[in-house]
């Protein structure tokens, strides 16, 4: 192909979004109210996604070291966790470290305990994957000079079970409002195309070749997706961003954090824009096919 | 320029439209294919611009035989070959000019030629001053003068038309049948289906009467030989 004609094919396709008015404006219209929606639940499900992970990745292992142990064994066994290959955050705490703990967390009636502190020096742990938890936690428990290892068992396992649970739950149904919004995309775009199949046939009966009467219509069906996308994308990042700048701020310090803005939304951003513009060109040549057949 | 040996053509709903015909049409010829509706007329037309695929015996057009072209070479072969049809098939969102202009852009000709022949061919079919109107902004006469501007826009030939002046009032119906002449006196090949017994028998011709999927009566100067 000459570069004048694929030139030539640019110019048409702009020339045909304006010369389809309303068929354009109605399909730019679709694209966008779906994208919307994906773009939003996108956004939810990334931070939902994004609090379990806070949670799970909060489950630590808490070692009570055997009060038999000198500050030589206390050290060899600190050395021993660290070489497990799937730990991370290793930070030990003596005795009294852990009673300023206590005193913090339930007041200062504890803080008669100062005289003869009664709790043990103890080492905090977490999996690096924290499903692993349990099973760290057993091999750390064999350990010499360890008298107790915590992780809340029995809690975790069913606090993984229901994160779980919720995890599938949103990919099945991110994957099924991805389908339906490709799925209404598609459609658009077919329609468009069935509205002008005696186009493609005039053409292909004056001499075009398929490439000739393909490409502008694929090129269309981009242009489509991506102006589809640009009210999508600007409505999800102002969104989020109103929503990050009122919220965020209540968080600070707290254990749930929303997922920061960049660069989730640029993330976001591209879905949305690849969706568009990749079903717009894919619907145009799927649906052209049979139309070309002549 | 064409030439047909025991064509058949059966359409995969059963129907046979065109049943055994052996016909040869010379270079320079202007040619009626008349028949009652349903007799096999379009089908006969549409084997020669390759709408249709004989299922039986060959069809050569232009020297280049229509049973074994491939598909990928059928938009080069109707490059060639000048269709103009009852219902215009202009391109609703392009204007008078585009829609000529698209049959030469096909060949990928250089833009200063193209606008060069569009207005030539314009001139031709005297529309040059609505070059810029659409489709519906223009009459039938109007719209099938454009139609007939782009089928010979590429020189073509031979020009195949399918009932030109089925949709056309008995007036314009004439300055139709006047261009196509003037387009035959220049040595171009005409293939026109026809219903209008008023121009078959008046601006006699070669005539190919069709029924039943055969060629009953094929003679110069001949007559429409039917009521309507």
């Amino acid at each position: 192909m000459k570069g004048r004609t694929l030139s030539r094919h640019f110019r048409e396709s702009f020339k045909s979004l304006g010369r389809n008015g309303w068929m354009t404006f109605a399909s730019i219209g679709t694209v966008t109210v779906t994208l919307i929606l994906v773009g939003v639940f996108a956004l939810i499900m990334t931070n939902l996604n994004k609090l379990a992970d806070d949670i799970e990745n909060d489950v630590e292992i808490k070692i009570l070291i055997d009060d038999l142990a000198g500050s030589k064994e206390e050290r060899e066994l600190l050395a021993k966790i660290k070489k497990l290959p799937d730990i991370t955050d290793v930070k030990y705490s003596s005795r009294d470290e852990e009673l300023k703990k206590v005193i913090k967390d339930y007041g200062d009636d504890f803080v008669l305990h100062e005289q003869s502190n009664p709790l043990r020096n103890a080492i905090y742990v977490k999996a690096i994957n924290p499903q692993e938890t349990a099973n760290v936690a057993k091999k750390i428990d064999k350990f010499e000079y360890t008298a107790e290892v915590n992780y809340g068992k029995g809690k975790v396992e069913k606090l993984f079970k229901v994160l779980n649970t919720s995890r599938n739950a949103g990919l099945v149904l991110i994957i099924g409002l991805l389908l339906t919004a490709v799925f209404l995309i598609f459609n658009t775009i077919r329609t468009t195309i069935f509205a002008r199949r005696d186009e493609i046939e005039i053409m292909k009966l004056v001499g075009a070749t398929n490439s000739f009467v393909r490409i502008p219509f694929l090129l269309e069906g981009a242009w489509l997706g991506l102006l589809g996308s640009v009210i999508p994308v600007t409505v999800v990042a102002v969104l989020y961003y109103n929503v990050h700048k009122s919220i965020s701020p209540n968080l600070k310090g707290e254990l749930l954090q929303l997922q920061s803005f960049s660069p989730l939304i640029y993330q976001v951003s591209a879905l949305l824009i690849a969706l568009g513009v990749i079903i717009g060109m894919f619907g145009s040549f799927i649906s052209m096919r049979k139309f070309l057949k002549i | 320029m064409i030439q047909m040996k025991n064509v058949t053509k059966k359409y995969s709903n059963g129907v046979v439209a065109v049943n055994g015909i052996s016909v040869h049409i010379k270079p320079g010829e202007f040619v009626y294919v008349v028949g009652p509706s349903g007799a096999g007329k379009s089908t006969f037309i549409k084997l020669m611009y390759r709408e249709e695929k004989a299922t039986t015996g060959s069809v050569i057009v232009n020297g280049i035989d229509l049973s074994t072209l491939k598909n990928r070479q059928v938009p080069q072969f109707r490059r060639n070959v000048g269709v103009v049809f009852q219902d215009f098939k202009l391109l609703p969102r392009l204007t008078a000019y585009e829609n000529i202009a698209f049959a030469l852009e096909v060949t990928e000709e250089e833009p200063t030629k193209i606008r060069k022949r569009v207005m030539e061919v314009l001139e031709l079919v005297g529309l040059s001053h609505k070059a810029r109107m659409f489709p519906h902004e223009l009459s039938g006469g109007e719209q099938q003068r454009v139609s007939i501007a782009r089928s010979i826009i590429n020189t073509p030939q031979l020009v195949i038309a399918d009932e030109p002046t089925g949709n056309l009032d008995p007036d314009t119906s004439w300055d139709i049948m006047h261009l196509f002449e003037k387009i035959n006196a220049q040595g171009t090949t005409i293939v026109m289906a026809t219903h209008n017994k008023e121009i078959v028998n008046t601006a006699r011709r070669r005539v190919i009467a069709i029924e039943g999927g055969i060629i009953v009566r094929d003679e110069a100067g001949g007559e429409y030989g039917y009521e309507r």
